[in-house]
């Protein structure tokens, strides 16, 4: 495990959107809980892996983070400095440290702008504040583009197309040459490869890696396939309604997953293998993805877990340390009491007396 | 996954070709594509966006905008009938009871102004002009039971957007097979939803079409998602089905450069090593406006030949059913061009 100290600490991070009605006298009614208290830390040179369903708010998270959102409560310390309550001239700072590589390669690219000015464009805001180590010179900046278009494999003699002429991939990597701009040191990728084709999504998971080990880049990559997380990363954190629920080295956590919602987001996932896919006994979870708009008392999985006992529906399980860096948030692993034989009336009581306290 | 010996055929494809008028020049996004599904099978149709695999299904269904699409070419066998030639009535008494289709986004397949009660007894009463509306209701209900929809009675009154996305999946497919359709067609089913969802409504698909005997039609890029369900697969690459084999031939020995390709560049969950290079295939898919007569796979290929760069190459079978259309399979004195 890394001893180093870490790049980024996220500490309790919480994003709850609110929900309003009424049409003109808007009214607060409740709360979306998009990410309810997560806490982890970013080491340098790792990529950390974040794999959840839709609506589990690993996008969220990240956008909580870099500060897109503004989150609601907690802190995310990045370079000594805390990001939830830097002012804006912090944060500019922070952001040129600090980029992100968006899902969707057609939306994230101003249709209006050629490519160079899309990947010059960091650059230019960054030389007009004073904020780069050196200022550039209008001819740095442009070899400087042409350089970034050849390390992520784009034509330079492209640079003045606009976004249309390009296919998906090739959108993907102007978005990762316009990233890579400012040097950064973390990048956090949003499902990066996810619209993309097989045939695609291989290159652009090769250039990520290339990236990395050449400017000792750190990710935090997000994505909803188990295989391409599995790949990319050293570390993987599974999400679900807005809680981290296992977090481990990647080997270890697909060796042997412990939380039951792990072991049956990797049985659920197929394998393109048809020797292996027939003789594989699926989990199959009952039921869909609850609404997070509602408080919990117990563990949010409680409804689709296939190994409940009547503790988990009322009390929240923290991260258990199970072996050295492998947390997971489920009460089957508390090392100091076995909970199964606990009944549903124990369970509310205790619950009721601890809340009293 | 339970297909018989001597199965009997239940729809089959003949050199099917569509085209789309453009301004840019005609697309060919379906050229020649041929093959058979048999009682019972699931065939699996795989391929990257744009290779033509959903374009080939909607000229079956006669669901191609015209214009600027266009089957300018082929047939595809139904009940002794082609029903590429079929007047549009016709057609419209064996779509959606005989023939029926699920598509990727079931939100969009549904009309989000009426009941599903009200969707589905239409569709039934449609295909079934004996049956009373109330008939046709527990019909309704019976089905979306089936698809394992929990109370059924109460849910068959909502709307659409009162399902999730898994539960709207279902619904589509309590629908498609509410008039005991011989073909299921199902375009990319699973792709909007989640890996836990996936998991249960392929098994849904699995386990009602042995049931019901409903042959499947299942479209997707997802190749976990095919060796897991299919017996057979093609493999379709610029408008054209390059390989077509047993599922479990197609993975162990694939023949043509792109399946095989396809298969290296998955990252796999069980065999993958960390660190380890992705495989990959280089550059971009082909535009298929005025696409020349040659491979079109060959700017891409690590295999290309003198001859790939001239002339299409010929289906050849390897044996049990295995064809791969590439020059590498022909023999050296055939591979002439002009």
């Amino acid at each position: 495990m890394n001893k180093q100290k870490p790049l980024l600490e996220v500490r309790d991070l919480k994003q709850h959107f609110p929900i309003t009605s009424g049409a003109i006298l808007q009214k607060q009614v409740g709360f979306i809980r998009a990410v309810d208290g997560i806490s982890f830390d970013v080491y340098p040179g790792e990529t950390l892996g974040i794999v959840g369903e839709s609506g589990c708010g690993k996008s969220t998270a990240v956008r909580s983070i870099s500060q897109l959102h503004k989150p609601t409560s907690g802190s995310v310390l990045f370079g000594g400095v805390d990001l939830v309550t830097a002012d804006k001239e912090t944060m500019l700072k922070a952001r040129r440290e600090m980029q992100m590589i968006f899902q969707d390669p057609y939306a994230s690219l101003d249709p209006r702008m050629t490519v160079r000015s899309i990947i010059a464009e960091p650059l230019v805001i960054y030389n007009r504040r004073g904020l780069l180590e050196k200022p550039m010179s209008n001819i740095e900046i442009e070899h400087r583009v042409e350089d970034l278009m050849e390390r992520v494999g784009l034509n330079k003699l492209f640079k003045n197309r606009y976004p249309h002429e390009f296919s998906g991939g090739q959108r993907q990597r102007i978005g990762i040459a316009r990233a890579l701009a400012l040097n950064p040191k973390i990048i956090l990728a949003d499902e990066p490869v996810s619209a993309l084709d097989v045939s695609i999504q291989s290159q652009i998971l090769n250039l990520l890696s290339d990236l990395q080990k050449e400017f000792g880049l750190t990710y935090i990559f997000i994505a909803h396939d188990l295989a391409v997380i599995q790949h990319i990363s050293t570390r993987v954190a599974v999400m679900y309604l807005g809680k981290f629920v296992e977090i481990s080295d990647a080997v270890r956590l697909y060796d042997n997953p412990l939380h039951p919602y792990t072991t049956a987001l990797l049985s659920a996932a197929p394998i393109p293998d048809p020797a292996i896919e027939k003789g594989r006994q699926r989990i199959i979870l009952s039921g869909d993805v609850p609404s997070p708009d509602k408080e919990r008392f117990g563990c949010y999985f409680y409804d689709r877990c296939p190994k409940r006992m009547p503790w988990c529906s009322c009390h929240i399980p923290p991260m258990f340390d199970h072996e050295p860096g492998h947390q997971v948030a489920c009460w089957l692993y508390d090392p100091e009491r076995d909970y199964h034989a606990v009944t549903m009336e124990e369970a509310v009581r205790d619950s009721a007396s601890s809340q009293v306290v | 996954m339970s297909l018989k010996p001597n199965a009997k055929v239940v729809l089959e494809v003949r050199d099917l070709q569509t085209y789309f008028k453009t301004d840019a020049g005609i697309v060919k996004a379906v050229d020649g594509v041929s093959f058979k599904l048999h009682e019972g099978e699931t065939l699996g149709i795989v391929g990257e966006s744009g290779s033509g695999k959903s374009v080939t299904n909607l000229s079956v269904m006669r669901l191609i905008p015209s214009p600027p699409g266009k089957v300018v070419g082929g047939e595809a066998i139904f009940e002794d009938r082609d029903i590429l030639s079929l007047s549009e009535k016709e057609m419209r008494s064996i779509r959606g009871a005989k023939i029926s289709m699920i598509f990727q986004d079931p939100m969009t397949s549904l009309n989000p102004f009426l009941r599903i009660s009200t969707q589905m007894v239409e569709t039934i009463r449609l295909h079934n002009k004996e049956l009373s509306r109330q008939e046709a209701l527990e019909r309704s209900i019976e089905m979306l039971r089936l698809v394992g929809i929990p109370s059924a009675e109460k849910r068959v009154r909502d709307y659409p957007h009162q399902f999730s996305g898994g539960m709207r999946q279902r619904v589509m497919i309590a629908m498609a097979l509410s008039c005991n359709a011989k073909i299921l067609v199902a375009d990319e089913p699973t792709t909007a939803l989640d890996v836990t969802i996936q998991a249960q409504i392929l098994e849904l698909i699995a386990k009602l079409s042995a049931k019901m005997g409903t042959a499947v039609i299942l479209v997707t890029h997802d190749l976990g998602v095919v060796a897991g369900m299919c017996d057979h697969v093609c493999v379709m690459y610029a408008g054209k089905i390059v390989e077509r084999a047993q599922t479990a031939t197609l993975y162990a020995k694939p023949a043509h450069p792109y399946t095989e390709g396809l298969i290296k560049s998955v990252p796999r969950m069980d065999t993958s090593k960390k660190g380890e290079r992705l495989y990959s295939i280089e550059g971009q898919p082909p535009n298929v406006i005025d696409l020349p007569p040659c491979c079109p796979f060959h700017p891409r290929c690590p295999k290309a030949m003198e001859v790939c760069r001239h002339a299409y190459p010929p289906l050849r079978d390897l044996g049990s059913g295995h064809e791969v259309s590439c020059w590498l399979y022909v023999d050296e004195k055939e591979r002439v061009y002009e």
